[in-house]
């Protein structure tokens, strides 16, 4: 069985050729000009995994949403799950950028991460 | 009147940068303007990964980019920030006024960097022909909906534009539920990075159909559809190749436009094809101690060459402080 993609590690973006043992298992690569290209094929297709970023709701903070990055790529698979589970937090007391706000998310052995700064909502001016 | 040695307008990369670089070359009375109430600019939307790999050698996403820059701005107390502050006039004598709370501020500069970056073309400037409903978003504005506001556009879209941030969006607005049912480009290739065709569309298995227009959005108070016509190598329409999707929201994504209407109302001199400044020298402008930098200058697609050649504007507003120009 052969399967055709494009490697992304570089902006050259190789046509890779894949020959794969079964759905899961690469036998051979072809197509890649630098040793990435075949990593990224194996990876790919083995054990595809995404860094998820997106953003949660806050409560009493100076912006209505925190932004979030996962601390390390999770499979892809889990994506959804994962944005099913990041609607149902809310975070109301102020972080640092890097610190967690779910830890062991979804058990997959990474966390959820601020990636900027949020403090509590300034008192509302008079004007 | 206040004076100041150098007042730089616009808190996003590039005013930081360049603010710092100002300082580090050694100036030492600096103003920093910034109309939204945090600095960062444009990153502080663009939650997505991709930023800093040239500069800090990490993949780092805009808010995590934008506060590394925030923390040396802080760590300067020669720049003073002002939030809130919206700069409604500069004039050739380096005068600039600003609206903050309450108050309309005026203050005379020995020097000028400009960075206000850039705004997004509209669905006015390339013609779509149709009706007029609501759904029709610039997809920089559905960024800043969807990351800063916690509001959903939409529940099935369409995706005008191939480039980066089309794609970023198409990946944001799946990843929140939304059906995007294509993008369509009227090239023959993407402006956007393979890592992103890749990531953005095929992970979620959203079509995208180059040498496409679209040639009709239609829809009374709320956009119902639009129709898609493929176009041949001159972008004429190709008869009977229409098909037509119904969706509730349509993003443009067809490109940015830098913002100089300070500048140009200053007098200074704007080239009418890029919207950019004409200058005889990098990062100046046609006013003598009036600089511009970061999207402002120019549209940069990455922003590790923002701060770059916007540091290079803080040291040339330094070199003619020096200069003893008053
Ligand atoms: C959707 C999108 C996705 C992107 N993705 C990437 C990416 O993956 N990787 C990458 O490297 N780059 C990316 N970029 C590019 C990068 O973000 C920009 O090049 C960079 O942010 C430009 O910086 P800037 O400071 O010139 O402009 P901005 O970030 O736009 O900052 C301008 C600032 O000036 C302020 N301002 C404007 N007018 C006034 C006024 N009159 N008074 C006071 N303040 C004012 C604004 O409020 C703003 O804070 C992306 C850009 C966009 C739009």
């Amino acid at each position: 069985m052969k399967k055709t993609m494009t490697c992304i590690e570089c902006p050259r973006g190789c046509a890779l050729e894949v020959t794969l043992e079964n759905e899961w298992k690469v036998s051979a690569v072809a197509g890649h000009q630098c040793p990435r290209g075949e990593k990224y094929a194996r990876q790919e297709i083995e054990a595809p995994t995404r860094t998820l970023t997106t953003a949660v709701l806050t409560r009493g903070l100076e912006l209505r949403m925190l932004p979030v990055r996962t601390s390390a790529p999770i499979p892809k698979g889990r994506l959804m799950d994962a944005m099913a589970a990041v609607k149902k937090i809310v975070v109301s007391s102020p972080v640092e950028a890097g610190q967690a706000v779910a830890e062991n998310f979804l058990g997959l052995g990474v966390d959820l991460v601020a990636t900027r700064p949020l403090g509590p909502a300034p008192e509302s001016p008079a004007n | 009147m206040k004076k100041r040695d150098l007042v730089v307008v616009g808190g996003g990369p590039a005013g930081m940068a360049a603010a710092r670089a100002a300082r580090d070359a050694g100036v030492r009375d600096i103003l920093l303007i910034e109309r939204d109430s945090h600095l960062g600019g444009i990153l502080n939307q663009c939650i997505h990964p991709g930023f800093g790999l040239h500069r800090f050698k990490a993949e780092l996403t805009g808010p995590e980019y934008a506060d590394r820059f925030v923390k040396m701005t802080a760590a300067a107390p020669e720049i003073e920030v002002s939030l809130r502050s919206f700069v409604v006039k500069l004039t050739p004598e380096k005068r600039v006024s600003y609206l903050r709370p309450g108050a309309l501020e005026e203050v005379e500069a020995r020097a000028v960097i400009m960075a206000t970056g850039c705004r997004e073309r509209t669905r006015e400037m390339i013609p779509i022909p149709g009706t007029r409903p609501a759904g029709v978003y610039p997809a920089g504005l559905a960024q800043k909906m969807i990351n800063m506001e916690g509001w959903i556009p939409g529940r099935e879209a369409v995706i005008v534009g191939s480039g980066d941030i089309g794609l970023i969006m198409a990946r944001r607005m799946a990843l929140e539920g939304v059906k995007v049912k294509a993008v369509i480009e009227i090239q023959d290739k993407t402006r956007g990075l393979v890592r992103n065709v890749v990531q953005c569309l095929e992970d979620f298995g959203i079509p995208l159909y180059m040498r496409h227009k679209v040639a009709r959005i239609y829809g009374r108070d709320r956009v119902e559809g639009v129709d898609v016509v493929r176009v041949d190598d001159n972008l004429a329409a190709v008869p009977g190749s229409e098909f037509s999707l119904a969706c509730d929201t349509v993003l443009v994504s067809v490109g940015l436009i830098p913002e100089n209407e300070l500048l140009e109302a200053a007098g200074a001199a704007i080239d009418p094809r890029t919207n950019g400044p004409v200058s005889a020298e990098l990062k100046g402008t046609s006013i003598p101690g009036v600089f511009a930098c970061g999207n402002s200058f120019k549209v940069y697609d990455l922003v590790d060459w923002v701060s770059r050649d916007s540091e290079l504007a803080g040291k040339a507003a330094a070199a003619y402080l020096a200069g003893g120009a008053r």
